[in-house]
């Protein structure tokens, strides 16, 4: 039995409409003018205990709602959806106690406050025992490296140290299931690999399901054994990332190092997608044509000093993949 | 760990506060300054009343010790429920900077964790000014403080609160509608606060039939109030001192206004 189940979920929102000046804001008042958005147009699927998916699209194509309405806070126009059992906003309070929410924007600390009265104000909202909880908070400060930060007020750290604290505070009460909206935005590399490592580790050794939403393609890369794609309001494409690249397009990309700059190189079978200085970068199908014969072709025509075969960028797949729904 | 029970409701409640304090206290000086501040601000409200009746004498025959006890059980009241239930009032706030939903994500009921967001300290400003015209009212009018008169007074400060407290309780859950007409609410609060502080008989009838059936202010100040100043009326006091009652009807009408808010915000989102 799956842990979550979704099936054709909609939601539109009204949206009501200005009128710009006085007279508008006047207007307003008496008759609304209102818009709706199809913010989720049919969403189906499923998720399995211990996955680690990422859910991905545009700003405004329906991820944030997806995520309110299976954290239990919005209550969709219709369709099913389950988490561990139960309807979510059915049964609010039964339902969060299970599931850690993570927003990379927002803190759910108090700003004032040393982290680990945070910790203790949060023990208590979620009634933990104290055995357990203190079992959980060492392990997370050991995991995390928190313990030089626990006395530090909140204002006082550093965003990559913050977002480290704010992972262990949405794991206190040892959730089930972890939604991480934007974990590593604004962090800084160091930061951005930690915060992955241990999402990882989260997820492989303690078999916590993460629904991970980002516009950052490297948390995908490195993180999610599968992708979700939504856009306007419908999955796009669900599967592992070799799928989507099956899906929308096999193309591969040579570059190519030169010996000398400003060559102007050219290929029957590959199309040039840019030139800078030595580098060039190359777009070819390795069904018409394969690597090897294409390094052959321009390895006898140009003095080559390095080349490697990369995947196309995510973003430009998403990109492509946008293109060819609409 | 067999003796280990999880918080109550209650107590959350506790732990909340003590956070809130520890959270201010964190700039104690400003915490202090504003206090002050507040005290003086709200102080000078009184020296008008006094200048007003220092001119005219009296005021439809209350004179300013009498007008005293109704401002200072008013102003006890209205900074309680101001430093309570604060949260409220900042609501739209938390709704539009995501904090709101935060508080949807933890398993404990909504209305508390409003509550508990915060306890707002300068608030003892207010109060401890409304303390001071009540003490001085009573002093100068030489009440008999018979125990009765004191649990009337402290009864009509308790059904006060829960008025204001429901008031800025319905303009929170007004927000998950509209922000447009929030100052409307806003006028009969704070506005409610300052009429209110005078003798309800100096107004006009249909200001009163308002302020006493709409939005019960009456009840909370000038019906039990008569009966502590000792004048002469003309209802049974068992009448008067039951009527800061209607404080506590209003504030459970409000709640069942905000849970229906609740979800109104839960269908929407916005």
């Amino acid at each position: 039995m799956p842990q979550i189940r979704v099936e054709d979920l909609r939601k539109t929102f009204d949206i009501a409409v200005r009128q710009p000046g006085l007279w508008g804001a006047v207007r307003g008042l008496l008759h609304r003018q209102v818009r709706h958005v199809q913010a989720l147009d049919g969403v189906s699927f499923n998720l399995a205990t211990g996955e680690l998916v990422g859910y991905i699209g545009p700003n405004g194509a329906g991820k944030s709602t997806t995520v309110k309405v299976l954290a239990g806070i919005l209550v969709p126009d219709s369709g099913v959806c389950e988490v561990l059992g139960r309807v979510p906003w059915n049964q609010r309070a039964a339902h969060v106690a299970q599931i850690g929410v993570v927003f990379g924007q927002r803190s759910q600390l108090w700003w004032d406050l040393p982290v680990v009265e945070s910790f203790e104000l949060l023990r208590d909202i979620y009634r933990l025992a104290p055995a357990p909880y203190r079992q959980t908070c060492d392990e997370l400060i050991g995991r995390l490296d928190l313990a030089a930060l626990l006395d530090v007020p909140v204002r006082q750290l550093s965003l990559g140290q913050r977002m480290r604290c704010e992972l262990a505070a949405s794991l206190l009460h040892r959730p089930a299931i972890l939604f991480l909206d934007e974990p590593t935005i604004g962090l800084d590399a160091v930061s951005k690999l930690a915060v992955r490592d241990f999402v990882r580790q989260l997820n492989r050794e303690h078999g916590v399901t993460v629904i991970l939403t980002t516009h950052d393609m490297d948390d995908i890369e490195a993180l999610c054994s599968r992708i979700m794609v939504i856009g306007s309001g419908r999955i796009l494409s669900d599967g592992s990332l070799a799928a989507l690249r099956a899906k929308v397009s096999g193309e591969r990309r040579l570059i190519v190092d030169l010996e000398i700059p400003d060559l102007a190189v050219s290929d029957p079978e590959a199309a040039v997608v840019q030139v800078d200085g030595r580098r060039v970068e190359l777009r070819f199908d390795p069904a018409r044509t394969p690597a090897a014969a294409l390094i052959g072709r321009l390895a006898a025509r140009y003095p080559i000093h390095d080349l490697f075969v990369e995947h196309p960028p995510i973003e430009e797949l998403i990109a492509r993949l946008y293109e060819q729904q609409r | 760990m067999a003796d280990w029970r999880p918080l109550s409701g209650w107590r959350l409640y506790w732990r909340y506060v003590g956070q809130s304090l520890r959270a201010q206290l964190q700039y104690r000086g400003s915490v202090v300054l504003l206090a002050v501040g507040h005290f003086l601000i709200t102080g000078g409200e009184f020296l008008a009343v006094w200048a007003l009746l220092d001119r005219f004498g009296s005021l439809r025959g209350w004179s300013l010790a009498e007008v005293g006890v109704f401002y200072g059980l008013v102003s006890i009241a209205f900074a309680t429920a101001e430093a309570v239930v604060r949260g409220f009032d900042v609501l739209p706030g938390l709704v539009k900077s995501g904090s709101f939903d935060r508080l949807l994500l933890r398993p404990r009921s909504v209305t508390l964790q409003v509550i508990g967001h915060e306890l707002q300290l300068l608030r003892l400003g207010r109060w401890s000014q409304g303390v001071v015209v009540l003490a001085w009212s009573v002093a100068a009018l030489q009440v008999d403080w018979t125990v009765g008169r004191v649990l009337l007074a402290l009864w009509t400060v308790i059904g006060g609160a829960c008025l204001f407290s429901g008031l800025f309780i319905a303009q929170a859950a007004l927000s998950f509608w509209t922000t447009e007409t929030l100052e409307l609410i806003n006028i009969l609060t704070y506005g409610g606060v300052e009429t209110a502080q005078f003798p309800l008989s100096v107004y006009r009838p249909w200001f009163r039939a308002f302020f006493t059936f709409v939005v019960p202010l009456a009840c909370v100040s000038y019906f039990p109030g008569l009966a502590i100043v000792g004048r002469p009326h003309d209802a049974p006091t068992a009448l008067l001192a039951t009527a800061p009652a209607a404080g506590l009807l209003f504030l459970g009408a409000s709640l069942l206004f905000w849970r229906h808010g609740l979800r109104h915000y839960t269908s929407t989102g916005s």
